[in-house]
Protein backbone atom coordinates (compact mmCIF):
# COMPACT_ATOMS: atom_id res chain seq x y z
CA UNK A 1 0.00 0.00 0.00
CA UNK A 2 1.84 3.40 -0.75
CA UNK A 3 -0.45 5.86 0.79
CA UNK A 4 -0.28 4.22 4.59
CA UNK A 5 -2.85 2.19 5.96
CA UNK A 6 -3.63 5.14 8.00
CA UNK A 7 -4.85 7.07 4.78
CA UNK A 8 -6.98 4.54 3.96
CA UNK A 9 -10.17 5.28 3.25
CA UNK A 10 -13.19 2.96 3.59
CA UNK A 11 -17.12 3.90 2.31
CA UNK A 12 -18.84 1.70 4.02
CA UNK A 13 -23.02 0.69 3.77
CA UNK A 14 -24.83 -1.77 6.34
CA UNK A 15 -28.43 -2.85 5.26
CA UNK A 16 -29.05 -5.93 7.25
CA UNK A 17 -32.37 -4.96 9.07
CA UNK A 18 -33.98 -2.33 9.87
CA UNK A 19 -31.49 1.06 9.56
CA UNK A 20 -29.90 2.11 6.34
CA UNK A 21 -26.54 3.26 6.73
CA UNK A 22 -23.42 4.12 5.73
CA UNK A 23 -20.22 5.76 6.98
CA UNK A 24 -16.75 6.67 5.74
CA UNK A 25 -14.00 5.54 8.17
CA UNK A 26 -10.33 6.56 7.84
CA UNK A 27 -7.35 4.62 8.65
CA UNK A 28 -9.68 1.69 10.55
CA UNK A 29 -10.73 3.55 13.09
CA UNK A 30 -11.14 7.13 13.13
CA UNK A 31 -15.22 7.54 11.64
CA UNK A 32 -14.96 10.53 9.39
CA UNK A 33 -19.28 10.61 8.94
CA UNK A 34 -21.95 7.88 10.75
CA UNK A 35 -25.51 8.44 8.78
CA UNK A 36 -27.75 5.71 10.26
CA UNK A 37 -31.64 6.28 8.86
CA UNK A 38 -33.85 4.13 10.63
CA UNK A 39 -37.28 2.99 10.31
CA UNK A 40 -38.24 2.08 13.91
CA UNK A 41 -41.38 3.78 13.54
CA UNK A 42 -42.46 2.73 10.39
CA UNK A 43 -42.17 -0.73 11.90
CA UNK A 44 -43.56 -0.23 15.04
CA UNK A 45 -47.25 -0.65 13.98
CA UNK A 46 -46.43 -4.21 12.64
CA UNK A 47 -44.75 -4.91 16.44
CA UNK A 48 -41.70 -6.10 14.87
CA UNK A 49 -39.40 -5.57 11.72
CA UNK A 50 -41.11 -6.34 8.35
CA UNK A 51 -38.64 -7.71 6.04
CA UNK A 52 -40.34 -6.52 2.77
CA UNK A 53 -41.06 -2.69 4.26
CA UNK A 54 -37.35 -2.68 5.81
CA UNK A 55 -36.02 -3.61 1.71
CA UNK A 56 -38.67 -1.23 0.43
CA UNK A 57 -37.59 1.55 3.02
CA UNK A 58 -33.30 0.57 2.08
CA UNK A 59 -34.13 1.45 -1.37
CA UNK A 60 -35.58 4.65 -0.76
CA UNK A 61 -33.13 6.25 1.07
CA UNK A 62 -29.91 4.45 0.69
CA UNK A 63 -28.43 6.66 -2.03
CA UNK A 64 -29.57 9.95 0.00
CA UNK A 65 -27.64 7.78 3.11
CA UNK A 66 -24.52 7.35 1.48
CA UNK A 67 -24.16 10.86 -0.66
CA UNK A 68 -24.81 12.45 3.18
CA UNK A 69 -21.75 10.15 4.58
CA UNK A 70 -19.46 11.24 1.82
CA UNK A 71 -20.42 14.78 2.29
CA UNK A 72 -19.89 14.72 6.25
CA UNK A 73 -16.75 12.80 6.21
CA UNK A 74 -15.67 15.63 3.51
CA UNK A 75 -14.73 13.03 1.03
CA UNK A 76 -15.62 12.61 -2.64
CA UNK A 77 -15.75 9.12 -4.26
CA UNK A 78 -12.64 9.23 -5.80
CA UNK A 79 -10.67 9.60 -2.53
CA UNK A 80 -12.48 6.17 -1.49
CA UNK A 81 -9.36 3.36 -0.95
CA UNK A 82 -12.00 0.67 -1.19
CA UNK A 83 -16.24 -0.34 -0.52
CA UNK A 84 -17.52 -2.39 2.62
CA UNK A 85 -20.54 -4.04 2.65
CA UNK A 86 -22.81 -6.42 4.89
CA UNK A 87 -23.75 -9.23 3.35
CA UNK A 88 -24.47 -11.65 5.88
CA UNK A 89 -26.48 -12.61 8.26
CA UNK A 90 -29.23 -11.06 8.41
CA UNK A 91 -32.96 -9.99 6.32
CA UNK A 92 -32.05 -11.03 3.02
CA UNK A 93 -34.22 -8.82 0.95
CA UNK A 94 -32.45 -6.24 3.14
CA UNK A 95 -29.05 -7.24 2.79
CA UNK A 96 -29.93 -7.30 -1.20
CA UNK A 97 -30.29 -3.70 -1.72
CA UNK A 98 -26.81 -2.70 0.20
CA UNK A 99 -24.70 -5.44 -1.75
CA UNK A 100 -26.15 -4.77 -4.89
CA UNK A 101 -25.79 -1.18 -4.29
CA UNK A 102 -22.06 -1.39 -2.49
CA UNK A 103 -21.09 -3.57 -6.22
CA UNK A 104 -22.33 -1.30 -8.47
CA UNK A 105 -20.67 1.73 -6.51
CA UNK A 106 -17.40 -0.21 -6.45
CA UNK A 107 -17.29 -1.33 -9.99
CA UNK A 108 -19.12 2.12 -11.48
CA UNK A 109 -15.90 4.08 -9.02
CA UNK A 110 -13.13 1.75 -9.72
CA UNK A 111 -12.95 0.67 -6.35
CA UNK A 112 -12.24 -2.78 -4.56
CA UNK A 113 -15.42 -4.28 -2.84
CA UNK A 114 -15.18 -5.49 0.85
CA UNK A 115 -17.55 -8.09 2.00
CA UNK A 116 -18.26 -7.94 5.60
CA UNK A 117 -19.59 -10.15 7.98
CA UNK A 118 -22.05 -8.15 10.23
CA UNK A 119 -21.36 -9.29 13.51
CA UNK A 120 -17.46 -9.07 13.27
CA UNK A 121 -18.57 -5.41 12.29
CA UNK A 122 -20.26 -4.86 15.81
CA UNK A 123 -17.21 -6.81 17.45
CA UNK A 124 -15.14 -4.34 14.97
CA UNK A 125 -17.64 -1.63 16.98
CA UNK A 126 -14.81 -1.39 20.13
CA UNK A 127 -11.97 -0.18 18.47
CA UNK A 128 -13.57 2.83 17.25
CA UNK A 129 -13.57 4.84 20.68
CA UNK A 130 -10.85 2.76 22.10
CA UNK A 131 -7.36 3.45 20.47
CA UNK A 132 -5.66 0.78 22.76
CA UNK A 133 -7.91 -1.98 22.22
CA UNK A 134 -6.35 -4.86 20.01
CA UNK A 135 -6.67 -9.06 19.84
CA UNK A 136 -6.66 -11.14 22.08
CA UNK A 137 -9.86 -10.43 23.92
CA UNK A 138 -13.12 -12.01 25.13
CA UNK A 139 -16.40 -10.51 23.40
CA UNK A 140 -19.79 -11.27 24.11
CA UNK A 141 -22.03 -10.31 21.17
CA UNK A 142 -26.20 -9.78 22.07
CA UNK A 143 -28.62 -8.50 19.79
CA UNK A 144 -31.48 -9.08 18.80
CA UNK A 145 -30.72 -12.05 16.66
CA UNK A 146 -27.44 -13.41 18.21
CA UNK A 147 -26.07 -14.36 21.47
CA UNK A 148 -22.04 -15.32 20.98
CA UNK A 149 -19.57 -15.66 23.07
CA UNK A 150 -16.04 -15.44 21.30
CA UNK A 151 -11.96 -15.40 21.80
CA UNK A 152 -10.98 -12.40 19.27
CA UNK A 153 -7.62 -14.52 18.44
CA UNK A 154 -6.47 -11.75 15.69
CA UNK A 155 -8.19 -9.06 13.77
CA UNK A 156 -10.97 -11.24 11.67
CA UNK A 157 -10.57 -14.19 13.84
CA UNK A 158 -12.57 -15.80 15.87
CA UNK A 159 -13.26 -18.88 17.90
CA UNK A 160 -17.32 -19.12 19.30
CA UNK A 161 -16.89 -20.88 22.60
CA UNK A 162 -20.88 -20.42 23.59
CA UNK A 163 -23.89 -19.38 22.08
CA UNK A 164 -27.52 -19.65 22.55
CA UNK A 165 -29.55 -23.04 22.30
CA UNK A 166 -32.62 -21.12 21.51
CA UNK A 167 -33.45 -17.47 21.63
CA UNK A 168 -31.00 -14.69 21.43
CA UNK A 169 -30.97 -12.34 24.17
CA UNK A 170 -32.49 -9.51 22.36
CA UNK A 171 -35.36 -11.61 21.00
CA UNK A 172 -36.18 -12.50 24.90
CA UNK A 173 -36.44 -8.74 25.48
CA UNK A 174 -38.93 -8.29 22.68
CA UNK A 175 -40.86 -10.81 24.13
CA UNK A 176 -41.38 -10.42 27.48
CA UNK A 177 -41.82 -6.41 26.37
CA UNK A 178 -44.43 -7.54 24.11
CA UNK A 179 -46.03 -9.61 26.61
CA UNK A 180 -46.33 -7.03 29.28
CA UNK A 181 -47.29 -4.24 26.78
CA UNK A 182 -44.08 -2.39 26.56
CA UNK A 183 -44.09 -2.55 22.90
CA UNK A 184 -40.77 -2.52 20.52
CA UNK A 185 -38.29 -2.59 20.39
CA UNK A 186 -38.12 -4.22 23.98
CA UNK A 187 -34.82 -3.88 24.69
CA UNK A 188 -34.37 -0.57 25.41
CA UNK A 189 -38.36 -0.39 26.61
CA UNK A 190 -37.84 -3.00 29.11
CA UNK A 191 -34.04 -1.14 30.45
CA UNK A 192 -36.04 1.92 31.17
CA UNK A 193 -38.88 0.04 32.90
CA UNK A 194 -36.51 -1.61 35.13
CA UNK A 195 -34.91 1.16 36.24
CA UNK A 196 -37.70 1.61 38.43
CA UNK A 197 -38.26 -2.03 39.77
CA UNK A 198 -36.76 -4.20 42.16
CA UNK A 199 -34.56 -6.75 40.31
CA UNK A 200 -35.07 -9.45 43.82
CA UNK A 201 -39.33 -8.71 43.90
CA UNK A 202 -39.40 -12.03 41.25
CA UNK A 203 -37.18 -15.04 41.37
CA UNK A 204 -36.85 -15.82 37.40
CA UNK A 205 -34.60 -19.19 36.72
CA UNK A 206 -31.21 -18.69 35.84
CA UNK A 207 -30.56 -21.35 33.06
CA UNK A 208 -27.48 -23.27 32.58
CA UNK A 209 -26.58 -25.74 29.57
CA UNK A 210 -25.54 -29.08 31.54
CA UNK A 211 -21.89 -29.53 30.09
CA UNK A 212 -21.65 -26.34 28.10
CA UNK A 213 -20.30 -23.21 30.24
CA UNK A 214 -20.35 -20.87 27.89
CA UNK A 215 -23.29 -21.57 26.89
CA UNK A 216 -26.70 -19.78 26.85
CA UNK A 217 -30.66 -20.83 26.89
CA UNK A 218 -33.15 -17.78 26.91
CA UNK A 219 -36.52 -19.89 26.49
CA UNK A 220 -36.36 -21.54 30.09
CA UNK A 221 -36.55 -17.90 30.83
CA UNK A 222 -39.11 -16.67 28.83
CA UNK A 223 -41.74 -19.24 29.37
CA UNK A 224 -41.12 -18.57 32.67
CA UNK A 225 -41.95 -15.14 32.86
CA UNK A 226 -45.01 -15.65 30.44
CA UNK A 227 -46.20 -18.21 33.30
CA UNK A 228 -46.04 -15.62 35.69
CA UNK A 229 -48.08 -13.43 33.68
CA UNK A 230 -50.87 -15.48 33.06
CA UNK A 231 -50.85 -16.77 36.34
CA UNK A 232 -51.52 -13.53 37.82
CA UNK A 233 -53.81 -12.50 35.21
CA UNK A 234 -55.70 -15.63 36.32
CA UNK A 235 -55.50 -15.05 40.04
CA UNK A 236 -56.37 -11.84 39.54
CA UNK A 237 -52.68 -10.29 41.40
CA UNK A 238 -51.52 -6.72 40.10
CA UNK A 239 -48.45 -7.70 37.66
CA UNK A 240 -45.92 -4.12 38.53
CA UNK A 241 -44.30 -3.90 35.27
CA UNK A 242 -41.10 -2.06 36.38
CA UNK A 243 -40.57 -5.21 39.12
CA UNK A 244 -41.29 -7.95 36.33
CA UNK A 245 -38.78 -6.06 33.81
CA UNK A 246 -36.30 -5.79 36.21
CA UNK A 247 -36.27 -9.15 37.65
CA UNK A 248 -36.27 -10.72 34.05
CA UNK A 249 -33.39 -8.19 33.03
CA UNK A 250 -31.61 -9.03 36.49
CA UNK A 251 -31.80 -12.76 35.43
CA UNK A 252 -30.45 -12.40 31.81
CA UNK A 253 -27.76 -9.47 32.88
CA UNK A 254 -26.25 -12.44 35.77
CA UNK A 255 -26.27 -15.57 33.46
CA UNK A 256 -24.54 -12.85 30.41
CA UNK A 257 -21.75 -11.86 33.02
CA UNK A 258 -21.08 -14.86 34.62
CA UNK A 259 -20.22 -17.03 31.66
CA UNK A 260 -18.53 -13.91 29.64
CA UNK A 261 -16.29 -13.17 32.99
CA UNK A 262 -15.60 -16.91 33.29
CA UNK A 263 -14.69 -17.30 29.84
CA UNK A 264 -12.22 -14.42 29.83
CA UNK A 265 -10.17 -15.78 32.99
CA UNK A 266 -10.46 -19.32 31.81
CA UNK A 267 -9.16 -18.30 27.93
CA UNK A 268 -6.26 -16.17 29.69
CA UNK A 269 -7.87 -12.38 28.11
CA UNK A 270 -6.93 -9.65 30.39
CA UNK A 271 -9.59 -7.89 27.89
CA UNK A 272 -13.78 -8.12 27.83
CA UNK A 273 -15.72 -6.54 24.98
CA UNK A 274 -19.69 -6.10 24.41
CA UNK A 275 -20.64 -5.62 21.50
CA UNK A 276 -24.52 -5.78 19.54
CA UNK A 277 -27.28 -4.10 20.05
CA UNK A 278 -28.19 -5.26 23.58
CA UNK A 279 -24.82 -4.18 24.71
CA UNK A 280 -26.29 -0.67 24.58
CA UNK A 281 -28.37 -2.00 28.10
CA UNK A 282 -27.62 0.07 31.05
CA UNK A 283 -27.96 -2.92 33.64
CA UNK A 284 -25.41 -5.16 31.58
CA UNK A 285 -23.21 -2.61 30.94
CA UNK A 286 -22.96 -1.80 34.82
CA UNK A 287 -22.89 -5.15 35.98
CA UNK A 288 -20.05 -6.18 33.69
CA UNK A 289 -18.35 -3.12 34.80
CA UNK A 290 -18.08 -4.35 38.17
CA UNK A 291 -17.81 -7.91 37.77
CA UNK A 292 -14.75 -6.88 35.14
CA UNK A 293 -13.35 -4.25 37.80
CA UNK A 294 -13.51 -7.45 40.92
CA UNK A 295 -11.80 -9.85 37.91
CA UNK A 296 -9.02 -7.17 37.28
CA UNK A 297 -10.35 -7.74 33.76
CA UNK A 298 -10.36 -4.48 31.76
CA UNK A 299 -13.98 -4.05 30.24
CA UNK A 300 -14.74 -2.23 27.06
CA UNK A 301 -18.16 -1.23 25.52
CA UNK A 302 -19.11 1.48 22.51
CA UNK A 303 -20.88 3.84 23.14
CA UNK A 304 -24.98 3.38 22.05
CA UNK A 305 -24.71 4.64 18.76
CA UNK A 306 -22.10 2.43 17.81
CA UNK A 307 -24.43 -0.87 19.46
CA UNK A 308 -27.64 -0.49 17.48
CA UNK A 309 -26.61 -1.21 13.66
CA UNK A 310 -24.35 1.17 11.93
CA UNK A 311 -21.97 1.31 8.66
CA UNK A 312 -19.10 2.52 10.93
CA UNK A 313 -18.38 -0.69 12.90
CA UNK A 314 -18.66 -2.12 9.09
CA UNK A 315 -16.01 0.23 7.93
CA UNK A 316 -13.80 -0.67 10.72
CA UNK A 317 -14.17 -4.97 9.98
CA UNK A 318 -13.69 -4.05 6.49
CA UNK A 319 -10.33 -2.02 7.01
CA UNK A 320 -9.07 -4.67 8.67
CA UNK A 321 -10.33 -7.19 5.95
CA UNK A 322 -8.57 -4.98 3.54
CA UNK A 323 -5.40 -4.98 5.05
CA UNK A 324 -5.75 -8.64 5.21
CA UNK A 325 -6.31 -8.45 1.14
CA UNK A 326 -9.72 -9.79 1.17
CA UNK A 327 -11.53 -8.58 -1.99
CA UNK A 328 -15.33 -9.65 -3.45
CA UNK A 329 -16.31 -10.28 -7.32
CA UNK A 330 -19.02 -8.71 -8.72
CA UNK A 331 -21.07 -11.67 -7.75
CA UNK A 332 -21.01 -11.17 -4.11
CA UNK A 333 -24.20 -11.92 -2.97
CA UNK A 334 -25.98 -11.57 0.16
CA UNK A 335 -25.85 -14.77 2.92
CA UNK A 336 -28.72 -14.53 5.28
CA UNK A 337 -27.20 -17.09 7.21
CA UNK A 338 -23.80 -16.20 6.99
CA UNK A 339 -21.45 -18.05 10.05
CA UNK A 340 -19.39 -16.03 12.01
CA UNK A 341 -15.49 -16.58 10.71
CA UNK A 342 -17.08 -17.64 7.17
CA UNK A 343 -14.91 -16.39 4.11
CA UNK B 1 -26.90 9.07 -27.64
CA UNK B 2 -25.94 6.06 -25.54
CA UNK B 3 -28.30 4.10 -22.64
CA UNK B 4 -27.32 1.30 -20.19
CA UNK B 5 -30.84 -0.64 -19.61
CA UNK B 6 -30.89 -2.85 -17.22
CA UNK B 7 -33.93 -5.73 -16.50
CA UNK B 8 -34.42 -8.27 -13.75
CA UNK B 9 -38.19 -8.01 -13.08
CA UNK B 10 -38.61 -11.70 -13.41
CA UNK B 11 -36.87 -14.75 -14.10
CA UNK B 12 -35.31 -12.94 -17.02
CA UNK B 13 -31.85 -11.25 -15.88
CA UNK B 14 -31.06 -8.68 -18.97
CA UNK B 15 -28.16 -6.04 -19.85
CA UNK B 16 -27.57 -4.26 -23.23
CA UNK B 17 -26.39 -0.68 -24.75
CA UNK B 18 -28.27 1.30 -27.35
CA UNK B 19 -26.31 4.06 -29.37
CA UNK B 20 -28.30 6.28 -31.10
CA UNK B 21 -30.44 3.98 -33.20
CA UNK B 22 -28.89 0.78 -32.76
CA UNK B 23 -28.62 -2.32 -29.85
CA UNK B 24 -24.55 -2.54 -29.86
CA UNK B 25 -24.89 -5.55 -26.97
CA UNK B 26 -27.33 -7.33 -25.57
CA UNK B 27 -26.88 -10.16 -22.84
CA UNK B 28 -29.95 -11.69 -21.86
CA UNK B 29 -30.26 -14.95 -19.71
CA UNK B 30 -33.61 -16.45 -18.56
CA UNK B 31 -32.43 -19.38 -16.92
CA UNK B 32 -32.19 -19.52 -12.85
CA UNK B 33 -33.42 -16.35 -10.90
CA UNK B 34 -29.51 -15.43 -9.34
CA UNK B 35 -29.66 -11.63 -10.29
CA UNK B 36 -27.89 -11.01 -7.99
CA UNK B 37 -24.95 -12.91 -8.65
CA UNK B 38 -25.48 -12.68 -12.15
CA UNK B 39 -26.11 -9.05 -13.21
CA UNK B 40 -23.58 -6.81 -12.56
CA UNK B 41 -20.97 -9.64 -13.98
CA UNK B 42 -22.96 -9.39 -17.19
CA UNK B 43 -22.81 -5.49 -16.88
CA UNK B 44 -19.18 -6.44 -16.71
CA UNK B 45 -18.87 -8.71 -19.86
CA UNK B 46 -21.08 -6.10 -21.99
CA UNK B 47 -18.74 -3.29 -20.92
CA UNK B 48 -15.42 -5.12 -21.98
CA UNK B 49 -16.90 -6.79 -25.02
CA UNK B 50 -17.78 -3.34 -26.33
CA UNK B 51 -14.84 -1.83 -24.81
CA UNK B 52 -17.00 1.16 -22.86
CA UNK B 53 -16.00 3.85 -20.87
CA UNK B 54 -19.44 4.08 -18.61
CA UNK B 55 -18.31 7.70 -18.37
CA UNK B 56 -19.36 7.95 -22.00
CA UNK B 57 -23.33 6.38 -20.90
CA UNK B 58 -26.00 9.22 -21.24
CA UNK B 59 -27.82 7.66 -18.52
CA UNK B 60 -28.92 4.13 -17.26
CA UNK B 61 -32.69 3.12 -18.06
CA UNK B 62 -33.91 0.64 -15.69
CA UNK B 63 -37.03 -1.74 -15.71
CA UNK B 64 -38.83 -0.02 -12.70
CA UNK B 65 -41.94 -2.31 -12.15
CA UNK B 66 -44.14 -4.34 -11.56
CA UNK B 67 -42.67 -7.48 -11.35
CA UNK B 68 -40.59 -9.66 -8.40
CA UNK B 69 -40.05 -7.51 -5.37
CA UNK B 70 -36.63 -8.71 -4.70
CA UNK B 71 -35.68 -8.77 -8.67
CA UNK B 72 -36.99 -5.20 -9.01
CA UNK B 73 -34.54 -4.36 -6.20
CA UNK B 74 -31.47 -5.78 -7.11
CA UNK B 75 -32.13 -3.61 -10.87
CA UNK B 76 -32.82 -0.52 -8.97
CA UNK B 77 -29.97 -0.96 -6.66
CA UNK B 78 -27.82 -1.66 -9.20
CA UNK B 79 -29.09 1.41 -11.30
CA UNK B 80 -28.80 3.60 -8.63
CA UNK B 81 -25.48 2.58 -7.69
CA UNK B 82 -23.88 3.28 -11.20
CA UNK B 83 -26.09 6.67 -11.21
CA UNK B 84 -24.22 7.36 -7.57
CA UNK B 85 -20.69 6.36 -9.08
CA UNK B 86 -20.67 7.59 -12.62
CA UNK B 87 -23.06 10.40 -11.65
CA UNK B 88 -25.34 9.70 -14.33
CA UNK B 89 -29.71 10.39 -14.55
CA UNK B 90 -31.87 7.13 -14.37
CA UNK B 91 -35.17 6.85 -16.60
CA UNK B 92 -37.97 4.43 -15.08
CA UNK B 93 -39.18 2.68 -17.57
CA UNK B 94 -42.34 1.27 -16.55
CA UNK B 95 -41.67 -2.84 -17.09
CA UNK B 96 -44.67 -3.71 -18.75
CA UNK B 97 -44.43 -0.45 -21.22
CA UNK B 98 -41.39 -2.01 -21.90
CA UNK B 99 -42.29 -5.05 -23.13
CA UNK B 100 -44.58 -3.96 -25.46
CA UNK B 101 -42.43 -2.21 -27.06
CA UNK B 102 -40.90 -5.31 -28.30
CA UNK B 103 -43.59 -5.62 -30.55
CA UNK B 104 -43.03 -2.26 -32.46
CA UNK B 105 -45.07 -1.72 -35.31
CA UNK B 106 -47.56 -4.57 -34.56
CA UNK B 107 -51.40 -4.05 -35.50
CA UNK B 108 -53.67 -3.97 -33.06
CA UNK B 109 -53.57 -4.51 -29.32
CA UNK B 110 -50.58 -5.74 -27.40
CA UNK B 111 -50.81 -7.55 -24.26
CA UNK B 112 -48.41 -8.04 -22.13
CA UNK B 113 -48.90 -10.47 -19.14
CA UNK B 114 -46.74 -11.50 -16.21
CA UNK B 115 -47.68 -13.79 -13.59
CA UNK B 116 -48.68 -11.94 -10.54
CA UNK B 117 -49.97 -14.91 -8.69
CA UNK B 118 -53.20 -15.13 -7.02
CA UNK B 119 -55.52 -15.55 -10.43
CA UNK B 120 -53.56 -12.09 -11.48
CA UNK B 121 -51.29 -10.51 -14.05
CA UNK B 122 -49.44 -7.65 -14.14
CA UNK B 123 -50.56 -6.23 -17.50
CA UNK B 124 -51.39 -2.93 -19.50
CA UNK B 125 -52.77 -2.70 -23.05
CA UNK B 126 -50.44 -1.13 -26.23
CA UNK B 127 -50.82 -0.26 -29.95
CA UNK B 128 -49.00 1.74 -32.88
CA UNK B 129 -51.25 4.40 -34.45
CA UNK B 130 -48.31 6.43 -35.99
CA UNK B 131 -46.81 6.09 -32.46
CA UNK B 132 -46.59 3.84 -29.52
CA UNK B 133 -49.78 4.62 -27.79
CA UNK B 134 -50.46 3.57 -24.23
CA UNK B 135 -54.17 2.22 -24.17
CA UNK B 136 -54.30 0.91 -20.44
CA UNK B 137 -51.47 1.88 -18.14
CA UNK B 138 -50.00 -0.97 -16.63
CA UNK B 139 -51.41 -2.45 -13.37
CA UNK B 140 -52.29 -5.66 -11.25
CA UNK B 141 -55.24 -7.00 -13.09
CA UNK B 142 -57.68 -10.47 -12.53
CA UNK B 143 -57.13 -13.16 -15.07
CA UNK B 144 -61.30 -12.98 -15.57
CA UNK B 145 -61.73 -9.15 -15.95
CA UNK B 146 -58.87 -8.86 -18.56
CA UNK B 147 -60.53 -11.37 -20.71
CA UNK B 148 -63.33 -9.67 -20.39
CA UNK B 149 -62.17 -6.52 -21.49
CA UNK B 150 -60.40 -7.68 -24.29
CA UNK B 151 -63.80 -9.26 -25.56
CA UNK B 152 -65.48 -5.71 -25.14
CA UNK B 153 -62.69 -4.07 -27.08
CA UNK B 154 -62.65 -6.55 -29.99
CA UNK B 155 -59.74 -6.13 -31.36
CA UNK B 156 -56.73 -8.38 -32.70
CA UNK B 157 -54.20 -8.89 -29.66
CA UNK B 158 -51.20 -10.47 -29.22
CA UNK B 159 -49.77 -11.82 -25.53
CA UNK B 160 -46.50 -11.87 -24.53
CA UNK B 161 -44.72 -12.55 -21.78
CA UNK B 162 -44.35 -15.28 -18.55
CA UNK B 163 -48.27 -15.35 -17.49
CA UNK B 164 -48.94 -17.32 -21.20
CA UNK B 165 -47.72 -20.54 -19.84
CA UNK B 166 -49.05 -19.98 -16.38
CA UNK B 167 -53.10 -18.60 -18.67
CA UNK B 168 -52.27 -19.09 -22.10
CA UNK B 169 -55.26 -21.73 -22.45
CA UNK B 170 -57.43 -19.70 -20.16
CA UNK B 171 -57.32 -16.77 -22.54
CA UNK B 172 -57.58 -19.31 -25.80
CA UNK B 173 -61.24 -20.22 -24.35
CA UNK B 174 -61.88 -17.43 -23.04
CA UNK B 175 -61.64 -14.59 -25.91
CA UNK B 176 -64.10 -14.57 -28.70
CA UNK B 177 -61.45 -12.02 -30.59
CA UNK B 178 -58.52 -12.80 -32.81
CA UNK B 179 -55.49 -13.80 -30.35
CA UNK B 180 -51.39 -14.68 -31.19
CA UNK B 181 -48.72 -14.90 -29.12
CA UNK B 182 -44.99 -13.28 -29.46
CA UNK B 183 -42.29 -16.00 -30.39
CA UNK B 184 -39.47 -16.43 -28.89
CA UNK B 185 -37.44 -13.72 -29.56
CA UNK B 186 -40.49 -11.19 -28.72
CA UNK B 187 -42.23 -12.74 -26.09
CA UNK B 188 -39.93 -11.90 -22.36
CA UNK B 189 -38.07 -8.97 -21.24
CA UNK B 190 -35.42 -7.51 -23.30
CA UNK B 191 -33.48 -5.18 -21.49
CA UNK B 192 -32.59 -3.90 -25.27
CA UNK B 193 -36.49 -2.56 -25.22
CA UNK B 194 -36.05 -1.01 -21.46
CA UNK B 195 -32.96 1.03 -23.33
CA UNK B 196 -34.46 1.59 -26.30
CA UNK B 197 -37.64 3.14 -24.71
CA UNK B 198 -35.90 4.47 -22.34
CA UNK B 199 -34.19 7.25 -24.97
CA UNK B 200 -37.24 8.08 -26.05
CA UNK B 201 -38.37 9.16 -22.56
CA UNK B 202 -34.71 10.68 -22.44
CA UNK B 203 -35.13 12.96 -25.56
CA UNK B 204 -38.51 13.92 -23.70
CA UNK B 205 -36.77 14.94 -20.67
CA UNK B 206 -38.52 12.05 -18.80
CA UNK B 207 -35.39 11.63 -16.22
CA UNK B 208 -34.88 11.23 -12.40
CA UNK B 209 -31.65 11.05 -10.68
CA UNK B 210 -30.06 8.11 -8.96
CA UNK B 211 -31.47 9.02 -5.28
CA UNK B 212 -35.18 9.86 -6.79
CA UNK B 213 -35.23 6.74 -7.88
CA UNK B 214 -37.50 3.55 -6.69
CA UNK B 215 -39.50 0.79 -7.85
CA UNK B 216 -42.90 0.54 -8.64
CA UNK B 217 -43.95 -2.38 -7.73
CA UNK B 218 -47.82 -1.92 -8.14
CA UNK B 219 -48.53 -4.02 -4.96
CA UNK B 220 -48.43 -3.37 -1.20
CA UNK B 221 -46.49 -5.60 1.19
CA UNK B 222 -48.65 -8.76 2.77
CA UNK B 223 -48.07 -6.79 5.88
CA UNK B 224 -49.50 -3.58 5.01
CA UNK B 225 -52.26 -5.83 2.67
CA UNK B 226 -53.14 -7.32 6.38
CA UNK B 227 -53.19 -4.36 8.57
CA UNK B 228 -55.08 -2.47 5.85
CA UNK B 229 -57.64 -6.20 6.01
CA UNK B 230 -57.48 -6.12 10.20
CA UNK B 231 -58.43 -2.10 10.20
CA UNK B 232 -61.72 -2.69 8.34
CA UNK B 233 -62.50 -5.52 10.47
CA UNK B 234 -61.57 -2.86 13.37
CA UNK B 235 -58.68 -5.72 14.79
CA UNK B 236 -56.30 -3.36 14.24
CA UNK B 237 -55.00 -3.35 17.90
CA UNK B 238 -55.27 -6.95 18.37
CA UNK B 239 -52.76 -7.66 14.95
CA UNK B 240 -50.53 -5.46 16.17
CA UNK B 241 -50.14 -7.34 19.71
CA UNK B 242 -50.39 -10.59 18.45
CA UNK B 243 -48.16 -10.87 15.51
CA UNK B 244 -44.63 -11.63 15.46
CA UNK B 245 -42.19 -11.00 13.07
CA UNK B 246 -39.00 -11.65 13.02
CA UNK B 247 -36.38 -9.36 14.04
CA UNK B 248 -32.60 -8.71 13.78
CA UNK B 249 -30.31 -7.23 16.12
Amino acid sequence: MDNGAKDILILAIESSCDETAASVVRGGRQVLSNVISSQIALHTQFGGVVPEIASRKHIEKINQVITQALEEAGVTLADITAVGVTYGPGLVGALLVGVAEAKAIAYGAGKPLVGVHHIEGHVSANYIENPDLEPPFACLIVSGGHTHLVIVRDYGEFEIIGRTRDDAAGEAFDKVARAVGLGYPGGPKVDQAARLGDPHAIEFPRARVEGSPYDFSFSGLKSAVLNYINHAKMTGEEIVVADLAASFQSAVVEVLVSRSVLAAQEYGCEKLAIAGGVASNSALRGAMEEACHKAGIRFYHPSPVFCTDNAAMIGVAAYYEYLKGTRHGWDLNAVPNLKLGER
Amino acid sequence: MKILGIESSSLVASVAVVTDDVTTAEYTVNFKKTHSQTLLPMIDQVVQMLELDLQTVDAIAVSGGPGSFTGLRIGSATAKGLGLALDKPLIHVPTVDAMAYCLYGVSGLICPVMDARRNQVYTGLYQFEREFEVVKAQCAMDVEELAGELNRLGERVVFLGDGIPVYGSFFRQRLTIPHDFAPAHANRQRAAAVAALGAVCYRQGKVETAAEHTPDYLRKSQAERELDEARQRGLAGELAAGHCVGAGS
